[in-house]
């Protein structure tokens, strides 16, 4: 006799259970974090209340909640698409890069009329990001290079053009020795809500994003060859649909759509390009947890990247606060995917301590099903 | 010696140096990647091994305890992922991405305080008989020759010995390995640990040796340059070595153009590189029949074959 | 007691349910004799396999009990199997196929050094080799190796852990017929030392050239053990597919109509590059159903993939009605009329999706359920009401995921899936592999009604009584080609009949009846 862990397979988690379990996973991730405030000479409690503030405690806290919201879920819904495909687009940040070089070069040199600069800075914006997905689309289909590395070092190679355009070319004549471009002309920038600092443009532009995707995952015949594609590639062959076209439209979508949130920061929020860690602050990587975080659901992208936005914009407020770096984000992010994917087998498993004698049917334990 | 023995000995000197810490983290992922578990967390991990290299030798004066710390540390963050990739079956993906943001971030937050601070002793440059007397070569520490070393070991331990074998069939058919009375669980777990502490040593040789200081995101992605060489190297740590320096050496003499070309556009190379090598990788992959370990990233369930 | 002592295995009353209930092993009792070679004939699904991987510790008896060398054993994993002296060879080898021969031989065995193991290797696998004259390179890697060396690498496995007793499961169903005779010699010598081979097989006319005693299996339990001398064909035939057909089938005598699928001097590679597929010619006339006989392995897989699409081929060409389809893509061969039921269910179906969404997966493109770029999910649904209906799929749930329905319900998921086209031609792979009574029996009905409306149907299956219970015609194919005819004739299939295409599937050729010896 011994004790085994048994692990079975559960039928399908209700919906209830995947929302409490979501929550649940996160609560976890702070209350762990907490540990890290502690460590850090901080009061946990003081700490909390101090994010809390910072993310919904007034109007302008708000503000800038959804502030950073509007980019996490225009890019979340795009690489929502893109997971749902089993397509591994880790390169947001680069796409949403491109998209702002794009959208500078539009508002600092292209030879337009003034009421023309906005829409085409979106236009090119969203092409320059969807191409820059697609050559990754390229390599897969092509060169058999898998889509993680590419889009990851094509993030690099991003953001070193930026870098370079700001410290050569497109170093801006007033600016001396800091390093960004002129300020774009006014019509070049967006409307704010009021006297906040969140373009209207872009915050009704998420929402859009959001029914567009959602739109095309579950209503369009192109939405049900990517899941597809995503869920049974053999099976896809045998239906007759082309996965190479799916991969590469769908890289140009989920870049395009990061490529439109980096216009969005430069024309929106900075009005000029400037140093990369500027531009994002981590939209691109964030935005694959709120995507993960969203079961891939554009519209549940929605609330996910609204709760990002406010871990955000609280942990700015504890940086003001307390002095703790940025980079505490990072932890954050990093626990919830932890926590988030952990406590997804124990949807899909129960787990159960049993004693068993030696050897008692072995063979049948996860054959419950498939 | 004649100038151009200078000037090459002075590249292949420096190149040797700045190809440590990619080769060392992509041995590591070389090892990691045999036993079937796919680690995208390299990067977080160096930054973790460097950061706690840097903190301990600060408080204790001691670099080789640092590099100690290092390797036990990320060793131990790695098993994080371990735990989730090879007990709860999770998504590899996923899990590796968790655990770089996590390794980015304990080191970023933890480490501000030392940012800009200077060490007491690093560690010591390490004396060969004639060698160190070339250009390039006189600052080598321990590390340059050691990694190098230690590629030629990994390899042979890969390839000429019993471990190596069980190390490859896990990677290949954990049921094969299964039905042969090995423990698929603890051979994944010792490969990603291990895979761990040499990006931890990675880490600690940039901030105790390279260039001995810590700053937030020193690692400048080296950590997914690794991911890359890895496939790069065919899974074979010999090419593995051979990347690392190659790579180095693309580097180094990219440097040398920074009076025609600006050195942002020549930082992209280090990052185009890779796709260029793969893209020519993959064909011949392809015809030679090599390819990743054909369980990289499955997870393995008694069972359901 | 002697008798006893001479037996090394005895299986004593063992059963093995799988579920959802299917008896595999029904209280199977015989004992096998050291230093022979012991065959278990019996047809696919006889419960051959089951009952050796319950010896080998793959799986554990639901009852009964083994008993090795004189005493009971408990056998829970291969681990122990092999220290109890037992090595097996599967069907499906558990080789690794980018690994050289020495590695995979090697592989988790303590007794050669940590370091350079290959020196040692080399030599144990040279000296064993000699031994039982299973030339092998241990240097070259498995993949480049022929099925029949695969095969001797996994019986070396197993004798360099010094197995008394050797399980071979299917050997021959993979070999060419210069391959078997070396297998053979390579068995008898292992009888000359001493060890014991459980031949498992379901192609007689091996039986008589290698078995020393024959058990007999049907429907999972044991017809009767014959000791080699006592073994004819038509005895051991008649004992491995029974008297008759358990299910009767309102088969009708239909007159086939003008031919639908004509295939024409077909060749097609399999996945190692050789001829899967050698010169097969045949047709398929509007309301016949073609059964095509076979052990698995014999080509099956390569010439249903080129019919649907899947496979190019490499020579010859494929006919639906007069239009020539030879390497068009899967999707434009179905649109031509030809709709595919692939052996592996995996092909067909997407686990993670909805029975709906499988269900009109195969027409997503057309009318009614697409408008414009808009899936018309209305339509979709009022369908996979219909289909659940028509097919009486449970649980009859649209919403529900495919990978929690039953082998059973699947398989009806798939033919849902293909005949909503309404298709002319229907190439079935094995369709009721794994499946049960009643579903099959569903599945087979449904076969003859699509006859009657004027489908052609190619059935393909290894199974015989399925092949016999519904074709009008059956061809046997024999590595890549069709090795003989039959047609049904007026008063059904004789046991003439149907012993002939049981030995032509075994590989010897209709009329010339020889015993091998």
């Amino acid at each position: 006799m011994r004790l085994r862990l048994q692990v079975t397979r559960r039928l399908e988690p209700s919906a209830s259970m995947v929302f409490f379990v979501s929550a649940l996973s996160l609560l976890l991730a702070f209350l762990v974090s907490g540990l890290l405030f502690v460590f850090l000479g901080i009061s946990p409690l003081e700490a909390y209340r101090v994010f809390w503030q910072g993310a919904f405690g007034s109007l302008y806290a708000l503000s800038e909640t959804v502030k950073r919201m509007i980019p996490l879920a225009i890019i979340g819904a795009g690489l929502a698409v893109s997971f749902q495909a089993s397509v591994w687009n880790i390169g947001a940040e680069g796409q949403m890069l491109i998209g702002a070089i794009v959208g500078t070069w539009v508002a600092l040199f292209s030879p337009l009329p003034p009421s023309l600069l906005l829409p085409v800075m979106f236009v090119l914006g969203f092409l320059g990001g969807a191409l820059w997905g697609t050559f990754a689309a390229w390599c897969r289909n092509r060169l058999a290079i898998n889509e993680i590395i590419t889009t990851l070092m094509l993030n690099y190679v991003a953001a070193n053009l930026v870098l370079y355009l700001i410290l050569g070319p497109w170093k801006g004549k007033t600016v001396r020795g800091f390093a960004y471009t002129d300020p774009f002309p006014q019509e070049a920038w967006l409307t704010t809500i009021g006297t906040t600092r969140v373009p209207l443009a872009t915050f009704l532009f998420a929402f859009l994003t959001a029914l567009f995707c959602y739109f095309l995952l579950a209503k369009t015949t192109f939405g049900f060859e990517l899941r597809v594609v995503g869920r049974g590639e053999k099976a896809a062959h045998l239906a007759g649909i082309p996965a190479k076209r799916v991969v590469a439209l769908v890289l140009f979508l989920s870049g395009g759509l990061a490529g439109i949130a980096g216009v969005g920061e430069v024309s929106g929020i900075h009005h000029m390009l400037r140093h990369p860690a500027h531009i994002s602050l981590g939209y691109g990587f964030t935005a694959i947890i709120v995507a993960w975080i969203a079961r891939a659901n554009p519209l549940g992208v929605l609330a996910s990247a609204f709760l990002f936005g406010a871990l955000m914009s609280g942990q700015d407020a504890l940086k003001v606060a307390f002095g703790i770096p940025f980079q505490v984000m990072y932890i954050l992010n990093g626990l919830v995917l932890f926590f988030l994917i952990a406590s997804e087998q124990l949807l899909y498993y129960r787990v159960t301590l049993r004693v068993a004698p030696w050897g008692e049917k072995e063979d049948e334990y996860d054959r419950v099903l498939d | 010696m004649s100038t151009i023995g200078f000037w090459i000995s002075g590249v292949v000197g420096r190149t040797l140096a700045y190809s440590v810490p990619l080769l060392l983290s992509t041995l590591g992922e070389i090892y990691a990647e045999r036993s079937g578990i796919l680690n995208l967390g390299v990067e977080g991990l160096m930054s973790l091994g460097a950061f706690s290299a840097f903190a301990v030798a600060f408080f204790s004066g001691n670099p080789w305890l640092g590099v100690v710390v290092s390797g036990i540390v990320a060793g131990c963050a790695s098993l994080v992922h371990a735990f989730c990739s090879v007990t709860l079956r999770t998504n590899q993906v996923v899990s590796g991405l968790a655990l770089g943001m996590l390794g980015m971030g304990i080191s970023g937050v933890l480490g501000r305080d030392f940012e800009g601070k200077v060490l007491a002793t690093t560690l010591p440059v390490f004396r060969l008989p004639f060698l160190s007397a070339l250009p390039g070569f006189e600052k080598h520490n321990v590390f340059v020759y050691a990694s190098l070393g230690l590629a030629v070991v990994l390899w042979f331990v890969l390839f000429h010995t019993r471990w190596g074998i069980v190390i490859r069939s896990v990677g290949e058919n954990p049921a094969a390995c299964d039905a042969m009375g090995i423990n698929v669980t603890l051979v994944r777990y010792a490969c990603v640990f291990f895979g761990g502490v040499l990006a931890g040593l990675s880490g600690a040789y940039l901030s105790l040796g390279y260039r001995p200081s810590w700053s937030y995101g020193m690692t400048a992605g080296i950590g997914w340059l690794a991911i890359a060489l890895t496939i790069f190297a065919f899974w074979n740590p010999l090419w593995g070595m051979v990347g690392a320096y190659l790579f180095g050496i693309l580097y180094h003499l990219s440097f040398r153009f920074q009076a025609q070309v600006s050195p942002e556009l020549l930082n992209t190379l280090p990052y185009l590189f890779p796709l260029v090598a793969l893209s020519f990788v993959s064909r011949l992959a392809a015809r030679r029949k090599v390819g990743p370990p054909a369980s990289l990233g499955v997870p393995y369930q008694r069972g359901s074959s | 007691m002697s008798c006893e002592r001479q037996e090394i295995v005895v299986f004593r009353d063992i059963t093995k349910i799988f579920p959802p209930g299917i008896l595999a092993n029904d209280r199977v009792s015989f004992g096998v004799e050291r230093g022979t070679v012991h065959v278990l004939l019996g047809e696919n699904g006889a419960g051959k396999t089951t009952l050796m991987n319950i010896l080998y510790g793959i799986h554990q008896p639901d009852g009964g009990a083994i008993v090795l060398r004189g005493k009971e054993v408990r056998i829970p994993s291969p681990r122990v199997a092999i220290e109890l002296g037992i090595g097996m060879v599967h069907q499906h080898f558990r080789l690794i196929p980018n690994h050289t021969v020495w590695e995979n031989v090697v592989l988790g065995f303590p007794r050669v050094p940590h370091l350079f193991p290959a020196l040692r290797a080399r030599q144990m696998i040279r000296n064993l080799s000699r031994e039982y004259g299973l030339d092998v390179d241990p240097d070259a890697r498995v993949w480049q190796l022929s099925a029949g060396e695969q095969q001797r690498v996994e019986i070396l496995k197993a004798l360099l852990r010094k197995a008394e007793i050797l399980i071979l499961d299917e050997p021959t169903s993979v070999l060419t017929p210069k391959d078997v005779e070396r297998l053979f010699l390579v068995l008898q010598r292992m009888k000359e030392e001493g060890k014991t081979s459980l031949f498992v097989t379901h192609k007689f006319s091996e039986v008589g050239e290698i078995g020393d005693r024959i058990t007999v299996l049907r429907k999972g339990r044991v017809v009767g053990t014959v000791p080699r001398g006592e073994a004819d064909f038509e005895t051991l035939a008649a004992m491995m597919v029974g008297e008759k057909i358990a299910l009767s089938l309102p088969k009708k005598a239909l007159s086939p109509g003008c031919p639908l699928l004509r295939v024409e001097d077909l060749w097609v590679l399999d996945d190692r590059g050789f001829p899967g597929v050698r010169g097969v010619s045949f047709e398929v006339r509007e309301g016949e159903i073609v059964g095509i006989a076979g052990v698995v392995g014999n080509g099956q897989r390569e010439l249903t993939e080129a019919l649907a699409g899947l496979r190019p081929p490499s020579r010859g060409r494929i006919l639906l009605g007069e239009v020539d389809v030879t390497a068009w893509s899967p999707q434009k061969v179905r649109e031509a009329g030809l709709a595919y039921v692939p052996e592996d269910r995996r092909m067909a179906l997407v686990g993670d999706m909805t029975l709906a969404e499988n269900l009109f997966l195969r027409d997503y493109r057309k009318a009614p359920f697409r408008r414009g770029i808009l899936v018309d999910w209305n339509k979709v649904r009022e369908h996979a009401e219909e289909m659940i209906a028509t097919y009486r799929i449970v649980p009859p749930v649209p919403q529900l995921p495919v990978r929690l329905l039953s082998g059973g319900n699947r398989q009806r998921v798939i033919l849902a899936q293909v005949l909503t086209s309404r298709p002319r031609v229907l190439v079935v792979s094995n369709p009721t592999a794994g499946l049960d009574i009643l579903a099959t029996d569903f599945i087979h009905r449904l076969f003859l009604s699509l006859q009657e409306e004027g489908v052609g149907i190619l059935l393909v299956s290894g199974d015989l009584d399925e092949i016999l219970a519904l074709s009008d015609r059956v061809l046997v194919l024999y590595r890549g080609t069709i090795l003989g005819e039959r047609k049904r004739p007026q008063s059904g299939w004789s046991e003439e009949d149907r012993r002939d295409i049981g030995m032509m599937m075994g590989g010897v050729p209709g009329e010339r009846l020889v015993m091998v010896r």
